[in-house]
């Protein structure tokens, strides 16, 4: 079946990919501190296990969840807990956190080890095995692994989706893991496949990455279940309901999930983590972040525990260029900038990019021309100048029926905006106010 | 290390283009047609743009001090009025014609509702309509013979643009009974005239406004705009479409479907009004099926002033009346949200 692979909107910002493509995944030495924090995920907070003074070795899980939408966290080293307090965390409030020094030795827990019949296992204790390890997506959102693996049966998932794409520029932990854990990465998903009981599987690539295609085209040649598709280059390619669109045509409707369309989308990190969970064990204490951006002397992608400080991350790169002036956690879309370099490595933390100072002022905002740039390339088909605009003068009830609660966030309009208006702000804002009301309101 | 770092909302970089290279993109694609013009009709145009674009500008500069709003007349939008006014007036307009139409164009139509941005109507428009209402012979006096060209037809000294001709031999063929023969060959002539002179109208070696006759010229300029994605097909490409669709039906003199559509489209201000007024972004819809109307609205409106109703030309007030439906338009042509019905 001839279709456009790709969906409707969406802009080019400049790809900035070359600071990192072709460097190695370095992995970074122990830190001396790590940070954990008990939410890390979407759904609700663990609660600690440990306190202050206790020993922990690494894989230890260090808080409990006491519901289904929730995941353990884990120390990423092995040492002392010298605090259970709240500490900074990148998504913005102070979060309550196990802080662990380190002592130095990187002392495992015994029951990490593989387990050469993993694929025998059955697909509760697989499940049970991801929900162990503190599974969360690794694109950036977090949510429960193995929520996201058990749909209810009334939503059959038909096609599951390996999300490649990583459309951000800047970023390139996805594109390394591709090259270099192409195996673990198909393991997980075959792994992925058991559990959803499923025939049918894409991996979506985004074409700028050539050598990952060839590389996951060559290993899934012998696997007639598993395709591996080329998208054109194109934000927000990698946002699901959009990934979705291209490669399977169906539209996720507003306030529903990609199983109410039988799909399943899940990051090439998720899918690593997947295998190390169920074949070894091995719970998320590390992951592959892009220390990138002008403000960076040597920008690299790195291996590092969860936890690790970000300040740490950007001195084994260099340390920062004279011109470093803003922080930011993820990419230059949708990542969220940052007061603190002494803010943790998440589970969802992609990248660290630092732009320079130029890039960093904020720029007046002008009035709306109507130019029709921002509805023409929205994502999601709404209209960002009147959302804004409506937002601006406390009319959420209108936002709202211009699309204010079906925005992304990605950003695309407040980037091609020529008057510069902040419409992404305005409409977190309109957001935050609108559900405010209704919540006093019930 | 105690760094402070620079805070705001996601996305943190932003496209280079900005709202003053946009207006000084459209003024580069409106320099060919006045070019043409001061080859056309004389030095004396420079003067009649300088006075409207001078006029426009210091007017909007005194409106912003007064009303205590930051001062951006060099956004290049007063400029775009009073190019475009000017561009609408006859090359022999006395000096003080453009300065008042300017003046009244930029305080009524656009700083009178809180400025660039607010407007419902384009100000250029306004200024013309204002004018036209209040000097109406100084607004239709065309004795200014274009270099290379002629003045067609009937009354070669004082109302001889193509459409007037066109509008006053088709009554006299269409009412032929009340006519003498003579007057009557005399209009067939003419329109046949018209109809071919098809060479003239695109070049722009006819009688007309400033801006309005040199098709060509005018539409290197949308070309360069279209290019640049300044400004879309939708809007131009169905107003035409409409125009040439209502004009071959009902704008023939020998019944139904023997209209010219060709010469509707070169002549008059239509390819001005299509490409570079009726898409100004502030005062049309946001929306694919809302442009779409919007032109098609316009195109409509267009044929009917120039058949039937009182002037020659109907594309500055087709474009004035459906600027006042935008805001309607945009509310309910909305596109289906992602997923939804």
């Amino acid at each position: 079946m001839l279709r456009r692979k790709t969906f409707r909107g969406g802009a080019h910002p400049p790809e900035e990919k070359d600071l990192t493509e072709n460097k190695k995944i370095e992995t970074m030495p122990l830190p001396e501190k790590v940070i954990i924090p008990l939410q890390q995920h979407i759904g609700s907070p663990a609660e600690p296990i440990v306190q202050k003074g206790d020993s922990v070795k690494t894989g230890q899980p260090v808080g409990k969840c006491n519901s289904f939408v929730s995941v353990p966290p884990h120390a990423s080293i092995s040492g002392t807990v010298t605090a259970v307090e709240p500490r900074p965390h990148p998504l913005g409030t102070d979060v309550l956190s196990v802080v662990i020094e380190s002592d130095g030795n990187d002392k495992w827990v015994s029951s990490i080890k593989f387990d050469k019949d993993y694929m025998k296992l059955s697909v509760d204790d697989m499940k049970n095995r991801i929900q162990k390890a503190g599974l969360a997506g690794m694109g950036g959102a977090a949510f429960p692994t193995h929520v996201k693996l058990s749909p209810p049966k009334d939503k059959p998932v038909d096609i599951f989706i390996l999300n490649g794409a990583e459309c951000e520029p800047y970023l390139t932990s996805d594109h390394r893991l591709m090259l270099e854990r192409t195996d673990e990465i198909l393991k997980g998903l075959k792994i992925i496949m058991k559990i959803l009981n499923l025939k049918r599987a894409i991996i979506g690539i985004e074409k700028n990455k050539q050598d990952a295609i060839k590389i996951m085209r060559a290993k899934t040649a012998s696997t007639k279940s598993i395709s591996v598709v080329s998208l054109n280059v194109k934000y927000p390619q990698g946002a699901e309901k959009q990934l979705i669109k291209a490669l399977t045509g169906r539209e996720v409707p507003p306030g529903k999930l990609p199983m109410d369309v039988g799909c399943l989308v899940h990051n090439v990190g998720t899918s690593l983590a997947i295998y190390d969970a169920v074949s070894s064990n091995k719970p998320l204490i590390e992951r592959v972040v892009t220390v990138t951006g002008p403000g960076i002397k040597t920008p690299k992608n790195l291996l590092v525990r969860i936890g690790t400080p970000f300040k740490n991350l950007i001195d084994f790169c260099g340390g920062y260029s004279e011109t470093a002036g803003k922080l930011i956690n993820g990419g230059p879309m949708m990542g969220i900038s940052q007061v603190t370099d002494e803010v943790p490595v998440i589970k969802g933390t992609s990248g660290i990019l630092v732009l320079g100072k130029k890039d960093s002022d904020l720029k007046p905002e002008g009035v709306c021309i109507c130019c029709a740039r921002c509805v023409d390339v929205c994502p999601m088909r709404i209209m960002p100048n009147h959302i804004a605009t409506y937002v601006e003068y406390g009319r959420y009830d209108e936002a709202r029926s211009m699309g204010l609660l079906d925005c992304i966030e990605c950003g695309t309009c407040s980037f091609i905006c020529p008057a510069k208006r902040n419409l992404v702000h305005w409409i977190k804002f309109g957001k935050a106010q609108y559900n405010k009301i209704a919540n006093e309101a019930s | 290390m105690d760094k402070s770092f620079f805070i705001s909302s996601s996305p943190h970089i932003k496209d280079r283009d900005s709202v003053p290279k946009i207006m000084y993109w459209v003024v580069l694609s409106l320099l060919p047609a006045g070019a043409g013009a001061v080859y056309l009709f004389g030095v004396r145009v420079i003067w009649v743009i300088s006075i409207s674009v001078a006029s426009a500008m210091l007017t909007e500069l005194v409106c912003q001090l007064i009303m205590k709003r930051p001062v951006g007349v060099f956004d290049g939008s007063a400029i775009i009025t009073g190019i475009l006014l000017a561009y609408n007036l006859p090359p022999e307009v006395p000096l003080w014609l453009p300065a008042i139409g300017s003046f009244v164009g930029i305080t009524v139509g656009k700083m009178a509702f809180g400025g660039l941005g607010y407007n419902p109507m384009n100000p250029a428009l306004i200024g013309r309509a204002f004018l036209m209402a209040s000097w109406p012979i100084n607004m239709t006096v065309f004795k200014t013979i274009p270099a290379g060209g002629t003045l067609s037809g009937i009354d070669a000294l004082t109302t001889a643009t193509p459409l007037n001709v066109f509008k006053h031999s088709r009554e006299i063929l269409i009412h032929g009974s009340e006519f003498s023969t003579e007057k009557v060959t005399e209009a067939a002539q003419a329109i046949s005239q018209l109809y071919g002179s098809s060479g003239n109208l695109f070049l722009g070696k006819v009688g007309g406004c400033i801006g309005e006759t040199s098709v060509l010229l005018l539409l290197i300029g949308a070309f360069i705009l279209m290019y640049k994605r300044i400004i879309g097909w939708k809007i131009p490409f169905s107003y035409i479409g409409t125009v040439a669709l209502l004009t071959w039906i009902f704008g023939g003199t020998e019944g139904m479907f023997t209209g010219n559509p060709l010469f509707h489209i070169l002549s008059g201000g239509l390819i001005l009004g299509a490409f570079f007024m009726a898409t100004d972004m502030v005062t049309t819809p946001v929306t694919f099926k809302g442009r779409l109307i919007f032109g098609t609205g316009c195109g409509i409106l267009t044929v009917i002033i120039r058949l039937w109703g009182g002037y020659p030309e109907g594309v500055s007030y087709s474009i004035l009346l459906m600027n006042l439906t935008t805001p309607l338009l945009d509310r309910y042509t909305k596109p289906k949200v992602f997923g939804g019905k």
